[in-house]
Parts: C-alpha cells; structure tokens; sequence
C-alpha cells in the first residue's frame, strides 16, 4: 500500500511537470506572432489612413456632384426665362410688321405715318421689354430713290449721317419709335450688319438676328431683329425670288442684350452666386461675347452650357454659366473623415496595447510557472536531500551511542559517568530529532510507507499513556483514555505510525498543560445525532457539580474539572455516545453485525488538553513544520515544532484529517478521524495469539462500584474496569455508595454486593469530614455479615501525608495512581485479591513459548540420534518447554525402547543413521504398532471400548528440508518433521498437530 | 567494574565470533536454551562436541590413511562431522564440512584430504577460540552472580 502510495505521488507530480510543459509548449496566437505585431499597427494605421482618404474623397464627389446639378438647373432657369421673353418680343416684332404691311401697304393712302407708328409703338412698348427700340425701314429702289426724297423731304442718309451714295437699294428708315428717332432717315443697308440682316430677312420670311455689335445709342452690346414686310400676299410657297420680289420693307428692333440680361438675372435668386455669359456661336471658331466680361476670374473649372434659341436658325446662341467662387473646402466631409482616422487610430493603438499587454502577462506566467516547476523539484530534491542526510547521520549516530552504552558499563569515575551520560542523553535527544526530520522529510519525499497490520488500538492507548504518566503525575494532571465500546478491538492499520501520532499529541498535551487534565478519547465516527437528546441527558445528570471546586472558578463538566477548548465535544456529546452506546449495547448485537458487514471503521480521536492553549494568531500555522505557537513558546517549553507538522502528514496519509479547536489559557483539543480497517475474523484469531493485549480474565464477572464526583472521570474508570470484565456501578459519592451497600444488605444483598470499592481522591477528601467515620461504621457492618469488599484509593498524586490519612480511613488496601491503564489496575487488582500469581509467573515467558510450554509441559518425548551432540541439543530444547526427554544413539535403541506398550508421547528422529537409518526405523515401528492393534482389536474388541489404536508420532529432524526428504519421511509412516537446529516456530508448527486437541480436553 | 568489564569483553568477543563466521544462529539458540534449570548448558553441549569431533576426526585420518580410500565410509563419518558442528553453529568448518563431502561424492583422494586439513584447521581455531570465550563468559557470569 505505502508503495502504491509512494508511486502515485511520484506519478503525480510527473504528470504535473508533464502538464506545466505542455501548457508552455501551448503558445497563444498572439504569442506566436509577437514580432509582427508593430506591423501589424503600422500596417492597420496605413488601411485607415486609406479608408478615410476614401470616404473623404467619396463626400466630396457627392458636393460636387450636387453643386454641378444646381448650376445647370441654375443655368437652364436662366437660359429658358431669357429665350421665352426674346421670343415674346420676336412674336411683338412680327405682329408688329403685319400691322405695317397691313396699314401701310394694303391701305392707299397709307393709314400709318411716323406720328401714328411712334404713338403705337410707345404704348406697346411694354410687350417688347428686351426690345429698346423699333423702326421700319421701306425698300428704296435705285429708281424710286428721287421721287422718295422728294415725297419725304430729305435725302437719304448713310449711318454715319452723311448723304448715301448711289446704290442699287435703299433701306431709309421711315417710322421709328420715339426712343430710336435718331435713326429716322437712315438708310440700313449702309450698315455692315444691318444689310446683311435684311438681305437674310427677305430671302427666308422670318425673324433675323446680327451678331452682337455695340449699338449705336448706348454703347451697349446688342443685337438687331428684322423682319421683312410684304407688299402683296405670297403665294403659299413661294421661293426666295419671289421673297425678294414681294419685300416692302423691312422691321427692325435693337435688343440692348446686357441691360436685358441684367434685369432678367436681377429677378433671380442666387444671382450673386453664379456668372452669366451669354455668347453667339455661329461661327463656332470666333464665339463673340453677347453679355458678361470676357475675361471674368471664378471657377473655371466648372461650368454650364445651355443652348439658347432666338429663333433664328441661322444664329447659334448659348449660355455659359459658372459659379461666382471657387468651390469651398467641404469641411464635413473633412472632419468625418479624420475623425474617423483618429477614432481607427485609437483603436489600433488600443487592440496593439491590449496585445503587448497579454504577451507581456503570458511571458511573466511562463516564468512563473517554470520558477514553480523548479521550486518544486527544488523542494524534492531538499525533502529527498534531508532523508538521505538524516539516515547517514543515524548510522554513526548509533555507533555513537552503542559506544557510550559500552563506555558506561566500564569503569569510570563518577565525573567521568556525568559526562558519558550527558553525552548519551544528548545523543538520544539529537537521534530523536533526527528521526524526527527523517519522518517529515519520508513524507515529503513519498517514501512513508504504511503498514496495513491488525493491532489492539487500546493497549496502544495504554502505553502512550503509561510513556507519559510520569511527567504528568509530577505536574499533576490527569491523564486518560477511553475507547468506546463500538471500536473494534482489533483493526488494521499501521500500530507504529497512530502509536506516534497520539505520542506527538499527547507529548505536545502534556508540554504545554500546568493544570487540569488531559483526555484521549476514540469514538466511532459516525452522523452527529440531534443535540436536544444530549441536553436532556444532562439535565437528569444536573446534579452531579458536587465535587471540590477548583480554585475557586466555576466547575465545568470535564475531567478534571477545568474547562476545556471544546465545548462541543466535551461532556454533553460525551455523555450522549456514551448513553447511546450503552443502549445500542443493550439493545443486542444487530448493530454490531451490520458493523462488522463494512470493510472499515473510521475512528474519531480527541485529546483534550486544559493548557495555556494557542494563540489566536498562531493557530493557523501550528500545522506548518518548524513554527510554534510564537518564539517564546520555544524559549520557555523547548522543542523544534516539526511535531504537529508530522503529526497532520501521517494523518492525512492514513487517509484522515486533523483539526482542532483551541482559545488561549482554557486549553485545545486536537482531533483527527482517520479510517482503519476491519479485521477479519479468520485473521483475528490467528494474530491474537502475538498481538492481543494479554489481559487476565481472572476478574470476569468481580463486582465493582467507582465512587467518583466528577462523571466523566467515572466513566474512564468504568472504561477500563469494564475492560477486565468487570461489573462496575458509579456513585457520586461515598454516602451514596454506602447507602446503596447498605440497602442491598438489608434486601438479601443479591443485586450488588461489591467486591471492590474504587474511590476517587477527591471525592473522599470532599466526603471525609461530614460522613468518613459513618461511611467506615457501614462498611465494617456490611464487612461483618457478608465479605468485606477491598478498599481502593484512586489518585493522581498524594503526599504521604494523605497516604497516611488515608490508610488510616481504611485504604489499607492499596492506592492506584494515575493515570489508569487496564493491565496496571490488573496488576494492583491481584495484589489485594491475592489471585492470579500463577498466572503472573507464567505471563513472564515469551508468549510463543508458553504456548509451546503449555503443549509440550509434561510430555514424555524420545529424541534418536546417533551424533550425540546434536542429541543432546534437542533433548535441551524440548526440555526447556517442559517435556520429559529420552535419548536413544541408534535407531536400534529406540526400537527397544520403545517396544509395546510404553509411554512415549512423541519421537524426533534423526534421519541419516550408520546400522539403521530413520526411515527404517519407523518402518518398524509402525509395523509393531500395527500388529499389536490388530492383536487388540481381535481380543478386545468391543470389551474396553478403547478407541485409539496405538499410533506414536514420530518427527524426523533433518538438517536439509526439500521436498523428497518430506515425502519419503511420510510415505514410511512418519507424521512430519522439524528442521535441525530447532526452531522454536518450525517446532510449534509440528507439534502443534498432535497435541493441540489434548490440553484443552486435558484442562 | 570488574564484572562490567569482564562482560564487556565477553560481549565483543563473542560480536567478533559471530563477525569474523565462526559462529552463526543455532549457537544463539543453544544460549536462549541455556537458563537458570540448565546454567552450563552451552559449555556442556560444546565439550561434548570436543570429544565427539576429537573421535569423528581420528576415525577420518585413520579411513583416509588406509588404501583403497572407503569414501562411503568417508562421506559417513563426514556427515556426523558436518551434523554435529552445524548443531553448535560452527560455521565455518561446517562449511568446509560441505566442501569434503563434495570431493568424497566425487571420490577425489586428494581434494579429500587437502580439505581435510582445511576442515582440521578450522576446528582447532574454532576450539582454542571457542574455549577463550566460555572461560571468560563463565568468569563474567561468576562475577555476577558474586
């Protein structure tokens, strides 16, 4: 088991190294590309950067875009409204010319003159608002041109005001509107523009524009429109001749094209935000400017065309327009997109932050762990270290000590012994020390192993006890065990290792307690029963706080008195198991049974101590090895505090656990629950024989009363008393025993008549002065009428003085000193009965060998042997356990010797014999054995009823014990046989056979 | 202190016995059987091997003298040799008891006797030891008694 164990922590810890590498094999991802990780930022920076130059550029385009769209709707507004009132003037202009060809022409006289057409014209100027003026100009041929002069009364005239000269036509203006009367008499043809307007005119029929020139009124840039005027109606579809044929004259208009404009814009909104330029592009190399500058500054990347139509189809108008201003930065699309950039920013530098962070962390636990693995291996290594150290240092330390025991029993001077001696108690201190650090450091290192034997946990008890109850009688403490009745009497565990740990405990008990008690105490570990019971229970027993009061504090119900750390686990759960025990015990042995049935039992053990306790602060550390409660505690009380530590080791390796419950200056109470084994029946009672606590059962059935003021310390005593198979009653006190003697005397004494009286010291010291003379008188009454029951004195010291006092009250008898331990009452117990001296004597042999005695005592026994040497060992042996010895030298002697009938009880034989070997001779033995049984059957068959026939068993002795040897040793009659050189077990077994029926049939 | 010393000698004389291999277990046994109803236990037992090897040994140089070598009669009284020392515990010439009983087996005269000597040998050192030992045990145990 301890192997396994020792095995399973080294397979421990491996697996734990095994785990630590793996875990630091097990690289993160990030871990893994650590490098890479300002590239990754640098990489991540540059992808935003790009991203929000992206989204920048993206809002951008959209104003644009945006702005694109409202300068042409803008620009087409614009080119719309203008050609619409240009053609409602060209429409005026026309209407205007039919009134003059209608009026003028078809009416003879003519209904029109200048007076009429200035009238007219000026009351009808509003329908012409682009137009600044018009005129009429008649067709003067070359021919006509004297009678027209002479009919109007001037010459005709060229635009720059000078007489024409001759040409092929005239065109002299004759109506004209109030504002352009200046041009009365002109004649148009003499204008670059204005002829070919006219020539344009009256070849198609329709409205005609010039290119833009600048007028002659105003400076301004213009246009002029004419229309022809026809003389006769015009077949539907005439040709240009006939145009030509059939012009009158001609109608012309100035359009004072930039104030037009400039009006038109003025009634728009967002005139400030745009240029206007208006352009004739009908000679699509030369576009000649109509309105605006020609070198304007503004946005010249951006612009508009629209078309414009004047209806004429020989001119080409259009219409630019661009915006006033540069277009304005878009400043929301420029903070989006930054911040965008520096949110992206911040969150790379965060996520890059975060990643060094846990590569940072991931390294320190990396380290951390391969420092633990090396802590650990380190703390192997040194437990490993300090059991090796520790044993090498016993081995000399041995020599050392072997050596002083051989120096002091030579002869030396007294000084000389002082310090031999002082130098073998130090040895011994230091050995146990050392032991001590060996232990701990086994366990640390796994080497502990447990041993799984069957062991008497009580007698264990005992002599932890019996160890201790010097020191504790010389500091006056109490000292006491009790076992429950549920606890097997044999388990299996390791007797060595609990015999240490209640030793440490114990040992640590008593160190460290000046008064009151100390109190080991084994239960059955079992579910905690309803407290309610236990406190009734004590209250029946409520009046039991009778005895002496202990420096004057309050009594408490515990062993001595004084109160214990505990309280839990002090009288009231005591008194309960104990209670329920007795029930259980009574109730009849199911329980035990179904006990028995499980593999193991798990035993609960306290030791209760009233000393100075453990400091509040301390207690969490007393497990810890080399630390005691403070410094102080070493200085004034000794020792190195590797106790508790081993202590709390070995529990834990039984498969247990230690706690305790301690409070400074009232006392601790350390407690563990570990788990044994049950032993087996077959097992048991084979290792009763070695290994049983030897109790003499001379006081089965004695009757006892324990008079006790304190119960828990009644208890104890009944415990042990029990255990010899006692009766035992409690009283609380003398007067109640003596009264109970008294009745039982006077009712036929039947029901309790004591044998012994077991009195506790102080509860006759309390008892003396009021009742001791009475208490005496009664017991002398009952000693007269019936046998006089033996007086006993229990008690932890006492003085002479007492002692006296006591003998003198009649202890006579003797005085048991505590602490009480069954096999010491058992000693005492025969020295006033005066019983069991025998049995004292034979209990001095070797257990084995009283054994052996017991079945060899007495019994005539022949050894044959021809070397005389070794016959006279044998003869030895066997007479040292009792029997009577013959010798024969050969095996012809013994066969003399042992003709029929005799009274031999056995024979060794010795095999190899010069004349007769073994064999041979117990061939002939058995032969005359057989042939006296038949004679005896056939006489005496029926008559005597003697059963057994004669049949003498004979044992080789054989230096070489193999196999063959023993077979033929049987197949010639022999009953088995006994190495050499006897060995005391090797006999036992043999003989065993044979007489193992006969001294219980004999006793 | 006489006496203490005396058992102090007694004592390492016979640790060193037990440690150089002339003796081994069964002498422990022979002294557990020596008590207070058989106080010269040991001696007795050891003076009666004396005189048994002291024939034993006569009876083995006297086969070994004669010509043919009787090695039955050899390993014969070689095995009484061999009982009775392993009886007392002597070790060593019980081992040398085994190697003669090897070349009897093996009828080799001449390794007969060469271990014949050797058995020889360590009986007469085991005897002068042996005797030293008793002498001094017997004061020891004289002087306690006194």
């Amino acid at each position: 088991m301890g192997l396994k164990l020792k095995q399973s922590y080294r397979h421990s810890v491996t697996v734990r190294v095994n785990e630590q590498m793996g875990t630091k094999r097990g690289y993160t991802f990030i871990q893994a590309n650590r490098a890479w990780l300002p590239k990754f930022l640098l990489l991540w920076v540059m992808v935003m950067a790009f991203l929000s130059a992206w989204i920048y550029k993206n809002m951008d385009d959209d104003n644009k875009v945006r702005r694109k769209e409202v300068l042409s709707s803008m620009c087409d507004q614009r080119a719309r409204m203008l050609q619409d009132q240009f053609g409602v003037s060209v429409n005026h202009v026309h209407a205007l010319a039919i009134l003059v060809s209608t009026f003028h022409y078809y009416k003879d006289p003519s209904a029109i003159d200048q007076e009429t057409f200035a009238e007219y014209t000026a009351r009808t100027a509003f329908e012409r608002p682009l137009l600044s003026g018009v005129a009429y100009a008649e067709r003067v041929r070359l021919s006509e041109r004297e009678k027209f002069e002479r009919q109007h009364g001037w010459t005709i005239k060229t635009m720059k005001r000078e007489p024409s000269p001759i040409r092929d036509e005239y065109a002299p203006v004759i109506f004209s509107q109030e504002t352009v009367s200046y041009i009365e008499s002109l004649d148009m043809m003499s204008g670059e523009e204005d002829r070919e307007n006219i020539l344009r005119a009256r070849a198609t029929g329709k409205a005609v524009l010039t290119s833009p020139f600048r007028l002659l009124g105003s400076h301004h840039l213009g246009v002029v429109l004419t229309f022809p005027v026809y003389k006769s109606k015009l077949p539907p579809k005439p040709t240009m001749e006939e145009r030509i044929e059939a012009t009158a004259g001609f109608l012309g208009g100035a359009f004072d094209v930039e104030s037009l404009v400039e009006n038109l814009l003025g009634q728009l909104a967002g005139n400030q935000a745009i240029l206007v330029n208006v352009y004739d592009i009908t000679n699509s190399s030369d576009h000649l400017i109509m309105y605006g500058h020609q070198n304007q500054d503004g946005d010249l990347a951006l612009f508009h065309e629209s078309k414009l139509d004047f209806g004429d189809p020989f001119r080409k108008h259009q219409m630019i327009c661009r915006y006033h201003q540069e277009a304005p930065t878009s400043w929301t699309a420029l903070t989006t997109a930054f911040l965008f950039f520096v949110i992206c920013l911040l969150v790379g530098y965060i996520l890059y932050g975060a990643a060094i962070h846990i590569v940072k962390v991931e390294d320190d636990f990396h380290e951390m762990q391969e420092l633990m693995v090396r802590a650990e291996a380190a703390d192997v290594a040194k437990s490993q270290f300090l059991a090796t150290v520790s044993h090498e240092i016993r081995t000399p330390m041995n020599g050392i000590l072997g050596m002083l025991a051989l120096l002091l029993d030579t002869d030396l001077s007294s000084t000389q012994r002082d310090y031999a001696q002082t130098a073998q108690v130090c040895g011994k201190a230091l050995i146990t020390l050392i032991n001590e650090v060996l232990d701990r450091a086994k366990i640390e290192a796994g080497k502990l192993e447990l041993e799984t034997v069957p062991f008497n946990l009580r007698s264990i008890l005992d002599d932890v006890l019996s160890l201790f109850s010097e020191k504790s009688r010389n500091k006056g403490l109490e000292l006491a065990v009790f076992v429950s009745d549920k606890v097997p009497e044999m388990v299996m565990g390791d007797p060595g290792r609990f015999r240490q740990i209640i030793t440490n405990l114990v040992g640590n008990s008593v160190k460290f307690t000046e008064r009151g008690h100390i109190f080991v105490k084994v239960h059955v570990a079992e579910n905690p029963k309803p407290i309610d019971d236990a406190k009734a229970e004590t209250c029946l027993n409520g009046g039991s706080d009778e005895g002496a009061l202990i420096s004057g504090g309050r009594q408490f119900n515990t062993l001595s008195g004084y109160e214990a750390a505990d309280e839990q686990n002090s009288w009231d759960s005591f008194q309960h198991l104990f209670n329920a025990e007795a029930l259980q015990n009574d109730a009849s042995g199911k329980m035990t049974v179904a006990d028995e049935a499980s593999q193991s039992v798990t035993l609960m053990v306290s030791v209760e101590d009233t000393g100075i306790g453990i400091p509040l602060i301390a207690q969490e550390r007393v497990f810890t090895p080399f630390m005691q409660a403070d410094s102080s505690t070493s200085r004034n009380y000794g020792g190195t505090g590797i106790g508790l530590s081993i202590t709390k080791c070995l529990v834990e390796l039984m498969g247990g656990h230690i706690s305790f419950i301690s409070r400074p200056q009232v006392g601790s109470t350390f407690l563990f629950i570990t788990t044994f084994g049950r032993c087996k029946k077959a097992s048991l009672s084979d290792t009763k024989k070695s290994n049983a606590e030897d109790l003499p059962s001379s006081f089965r059935g004695l009757k006892a009363i324990v008079v006790d003021g304190k119960p828990v310390r009644a208890v104890v005593t009944r415990y042990h008393l029990k255990r010899l198979g006692m009766l035992v009653e409690v009283a609380n006190n003398v007067k109640i025993a003596a009264s109970a003697c008294g009745k039982n005397s006077s009712s036929c004494g039947s029901k309790i008549q004591p044998d012994i009286v077991l009195v506790e010291k102080d509860s006759w010291l309390s008892g003396e002065d009021d009742s001791s003379s009475l208490q005496r008188l009664d017991w002398k009454q009952n000693g007269h009428m019936f046998k006089l029951p033996k007086m006993i004195l229990l008690a932890t010291n006492i003085t002479n003085a007492e002692l006296e006092k006591a003998k003198a009250a009649g202890f006579a008898d003797t005085t048991i000193m505590k602490p009480l331990r069954a096999s010491m009452i058992a000693a005492c117990l025969q020295q006033v009965l005066g019983t069991g001296k025998k049995r004292q004597l034979g209990k001095g042999m070797l257990n084995g060998s009283s054994v052996l005695g017991s079945l060899l005592c007495g019994k005539k026994i022949l050894v044959v042997d021809d070397n005389i040497v070794n016959r006279r060992v044998a003869a030895g042996a066997l007479k040292k356990f009792g029997a009577a010895v013959e010798c024969a030298e050969s095996g012809k002697a013994a066969l003399k010797l042992l003709r029929l009938p005799h009274s031999f009880d056995a024979c060794f034989m010795d095999i190899q014999m010069p004349e007769m070997d073994g064999f041979e001779a117990t061939r002939r033995i058995r032969m005359m054995e057989s042939q006296t049984n038949e004679q005896m059957n056939g006489g005496t068959d029926k008559g005597s009823g003697r059963k057994d026939e004669w049949h003498l068993p004979i044992l080789a002795m054989t230096a070489d014990v193999i196999h063959a040897t023993s077979d033929e040793c049987l197949k010639c009659g022999m009953d088995g046989y006994v190495s050499k050189p006897f060995e005391e077990e090797n006999l036992y077994q043999a003989v065993a056979k044979f007489f193992e029926t006969k001294p219980i049939s004999d006793s | 202190m006489d006496r203490n010393r005396l058992q102090h000698q007694a004592a390492c004389m016979r640790r060193s016995l037990f440690d150089q291999g002339y003796l081994d277990e069964p002498f422990i046994q022979l002294e557990e059987l020596q008590d207070d109803a058989n106080p010269n236990f040991v001696q007795e037992i050891v003076t009666l091997f004396y005189t048994d090897s002291a024939r034993l040994i006569q009876n083995i140089e006297h086969a070994l003298s004669t010509r043919p070598t009787d090695f039955n009669k050899l390993d014969d009284y070689m095995h009484q040799f061999k009982g009775s020392s392993s009886s007392i515990g002597a070790k060593k010439v019980t081992d040398e008891c085994t190697v003669f009983g090897e070349y009897c087996s093996a009828e080799n005269a001449e390794g007969c006797i060469r271990s014949f000597q050797q058995v020889n040998q360590e009986y007469v050192i085991l005897r002068r030891k042996l005797e030293v030992y008793l002498q001094m045990a017997k004061q020891a145990a004289v002087s306690r008694t006194a």
